[in-house]
């Protein structure tokens, strides 16, 4: 018992430090003032913190440009995302029918394609259909990515809503459409807003697809990427978007943690 | 108000049939059980009522108007689920006043209906609150109140009391009870506990994979089971069952247990009076026809013959009439006892005074009270008029 505890502990922090160390030293680096970086031998902690690094990223041409874009196109991508996932998910929850399974199962299907392989078929389609370098464009990609992981999360959401509920509401005189709407919906909205934000994160964060599909309306991680490997951006800049970057998804996961375990059937003090 | 009318109901699933062939007549203000082990077909019956569930076959009147295609809403019905099913984000208040926003009945007229209904179910003090705040009798109340307030022409309830401790259910059946006296709608209660069934219905009926085997009233159903499966269900301890051979010679009826004649009574059940007065019994339609074999014509032969525990007198030296039996266990019940003997190899439950002492394996004798005698077909376990 001694044994395994101390092993489940073990592996626990083996990951957690696996994780968390990168983090530490990209927002570490990201507040060292620029002469410190540079120096040799470099002390791990830092003799003295400065935001020069931050300003001089958040200052850089395109930054803020291509955050604005960050944010478009995963609000677009939620908005795709849940027109195609939540009905698909609402139906997986509350009935039987025929295909059900194939259904289920062509969800996780789209998650082995590698996303390589489709690279320069989905570029040269997306310039004949005029949606190269569009952000419309870069969000249907995600939406794509997203749905496999919308869809099983909204599934579980109407799953551990009884429908008892909605057909108590049928018998008080509600058709289906209203008791969806006055007693699912109502109590569904956390998990679907978990879902949301976890797209979100999703698209925030997805590099390759948006590196490939855009040009001049690049997102923020493409922007990144490009400066990085066109332009040889210095270190301290790489550190200081790598922390812009990493920082949104940090603290929402922080946020909605609980409700994510919960989830997945996990109960968290 | 109104009356209901089941006809040739058919449910399946896939491969399970759930209701198979179903019919039955709900007087208007009745209240009628729906009884039977799990899995007889009991909800999947009251949620076809209900219209929650898509019936293969048959249709469904409710006064009068043919409700088989109407969605749930239209059926001027109202249902208590067994999770009560209770809206866990609206207050009590807005639990109770759905049906009614439903309606688009207005506010003032919903609170009035709202407050008398929860003054009925003693509830009133907990309108502010949530149902994660409550316990589960009062969210069964508020179960009851939210059904109550749209005034159905047709109440349903499915097993609303099975949640509820010992105590709480005792108290909340003779709610239902007053309730049900004071509203007279007619209601359709489904329970798997007799008890519940025969305290609360006018009328039970029996059911068995998928169909009714006996509709009756309560009395009748405790009596006079139809059948061996009716008998062995209903009653705590249920009817015994003892092989015998029926002898009709020499013109006085008797059945011969373990080699003892044990006289059946003139004015026995099966006699001619007790049968036409069985069949022209209101619950007896539906089953009468294909249960009963026909005007009884008792024959010689085995039977089985059924005796409720508490019509067995226990004598301790030999009767003429006195089954020969041997004590195996004396359980104490609260207001009596309960023995178990055996005759033969068939163990027969009698309920006994509390100051009897008996030893196991002692020698007693069984006397059968002869009007009590339920007399089954040994292979079809049909009840033998
Ligand atoms: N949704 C379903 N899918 C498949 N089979 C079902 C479904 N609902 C019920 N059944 C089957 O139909 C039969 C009748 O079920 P029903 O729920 O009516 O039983 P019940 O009498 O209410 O039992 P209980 O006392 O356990 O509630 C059972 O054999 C059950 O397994
Ligand atoms: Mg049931």
């Amino acid at each position: 018992m001694r044994v395994r505890l101390v092993g489940i502990y073990g592996a626990a922090l083996v990951i957690g430090t696996w994780v968390a160390a990168p983090l530490l030293l990209i927002a570490l680096a990201a507040f060292t003032p620029r002469n410190i970086l540079y120096e040799w031998p470099r002390p791990l902690w830092p003799r003295a913190f400065s935001l020069d690094t931050m300003l001089f990223f958040l200052r850089s041409t395109g930054v803020w440009a291509s955050t604005l874009n960050s944010v478009v196109v995963a609000g677009l991508t939620i908005g795709l995302a849940f027109l195609i996932a939540a009905p698909t998910g609402y139906a997986l929850a509350r009935y039987r029918f025929r295909g059900k399974g194939a259904v289920q199962l062509s969800i996780l299907v789209v998650k082995m394609f590698p996303a390589t392989v489709l690279s320069i078929p989905l570029a040269v389609a997306f310039i004949r259909w005029g949606l190269y370098d569009t952000l419309i464009g870069v969000a249907i990609v995600h939406t794509a990515l997203s749905i496999p992981f919308v869809t099983v999360i909204v599934t579980s959401v109407f799953v551990g809503i009884s429908y008892e509920l909605e057909e108590a509401a049928m018998t008080l005189g509600s058709n289906r459409l209203r008791a969806f709407l006055r007693v699912t919906l109502p109590m569904a909205v956390p998990g679907l807003a978990a879902a949301a934000i976890f797209t979100f994160v999703l698209s925030w964060n997805e590099v390759f697809a948006a590196t490939i599909l855009t040009l001049d309306h690049r997102t923020l991680p493409a922007l990144i990427v490009d400066s990085v490997i066109s332009a040889g951006a210095p270190l301290h800049f790489r550190f200081a978007g790598g922390f812009f970057m990493v920082m949104p998804a940090v603290v929402i996961i922080f946020l909605i943690r609980r409700y994510l375990l919960t989830l997945w059937g996990v109960t968290v003090r | 108000m109104a009356e209901i009318a089941l006809i040739n109901l058919r449910k399946t699933y896939g491969h399970v049939l759930a209701i198979k062939d179903l019919s039955l007549q709900i007087q208007d203000g009745e209240f009628l059980v729906l009884l039977g082990p799990s899995g007889c077909g009991k909800t999947t019956t009251l949620r076809a009522i209900a219209g929650l569930e898509m019936l293969d076959r048959g249709r469904i009147v409710i006064g009068g108007r043919d409700v088989t295609q109407l969605p749930p809403g239209k059926r001027g019905i109202a249902m208590v689920f067994q999770s009560y099913a209770v809206f866990p984000h609206m207050s009590v208040y807005d639990n109770i006043v759905f049906g009614l926003r439903m309606r688009g009945m207005p506010a003032d007229e919903q609170r009035r209906r709202a407050q008398e209904a929860a003054e009925l179910l003693e509830i009133a003090s907990l309108l502010d609150r949530y149902p994660a705040q409550l316990s589960g009798g009062q969210r069964q109340r508020v179960a009851v109140a939210r059904a109550m307030v749209i005034r159905p022409d047709v109440l349903l309830m499915d097993e609303p009391l099975s949640n509820l401790d010992a105590l709480l259910r005792l108290h909340m059946r003779a709610e239902l009870k007053r309730l049900h006296r004071e509203l007279r709608a007619t209601t359709v209660y489904v329970t798997h506990d007799q008890v519940e069934a025969l305290s609360l219905g006018d009328r039970i009926a029996v059911l068995k994979d998928g169909e009714i085997v006996q509709c009756d009233s309560p009395g009748r159903i405790y009596d006079t089971p139809a059948n061996r499966f009716v008998g062995g269900f209903i009653g705590n301890p249920p009817m015994n069952f003892l092989s015998g051979e029926l002898r009709t010679a020499d013109s006085a009826l008797a059945v011969i247990v373990a080699g003892v004649a044990v006289p059946l009574a003139p004015d026995h059940p099966t006699s001619s009076t007790g049968a036409s007065r069985e069949v022209s019994a209101p619950g007896g339609t539906g089953l009468a026809g294909s249960l009963r074999p026909g005007p009884g014509r008792l024959s010689a032969g085995t039977v089985m013959l059924g005796i409720r525990p508490e019509y067995i007198e226990v004598v301790m030296s030999s009767v003429p009439d006195g089954i020969p039996a041997e004590v195996v266990v004396l359980e104490p019940a609260g207001p009596n006892q309960l023995l178990t003997a055996r005759v033969g190899r068939e163990a027969v439950k009698v309920t006994v005074a509390t100051d009897l002492v008996l030893l196991p394996a002692q020698r007693v004798w069984l006397r059968m009270s002869p009007s009590r005698i339920r007399l089954m077909d040994a292979t079809t376990g049909r009840a033998l008029v």
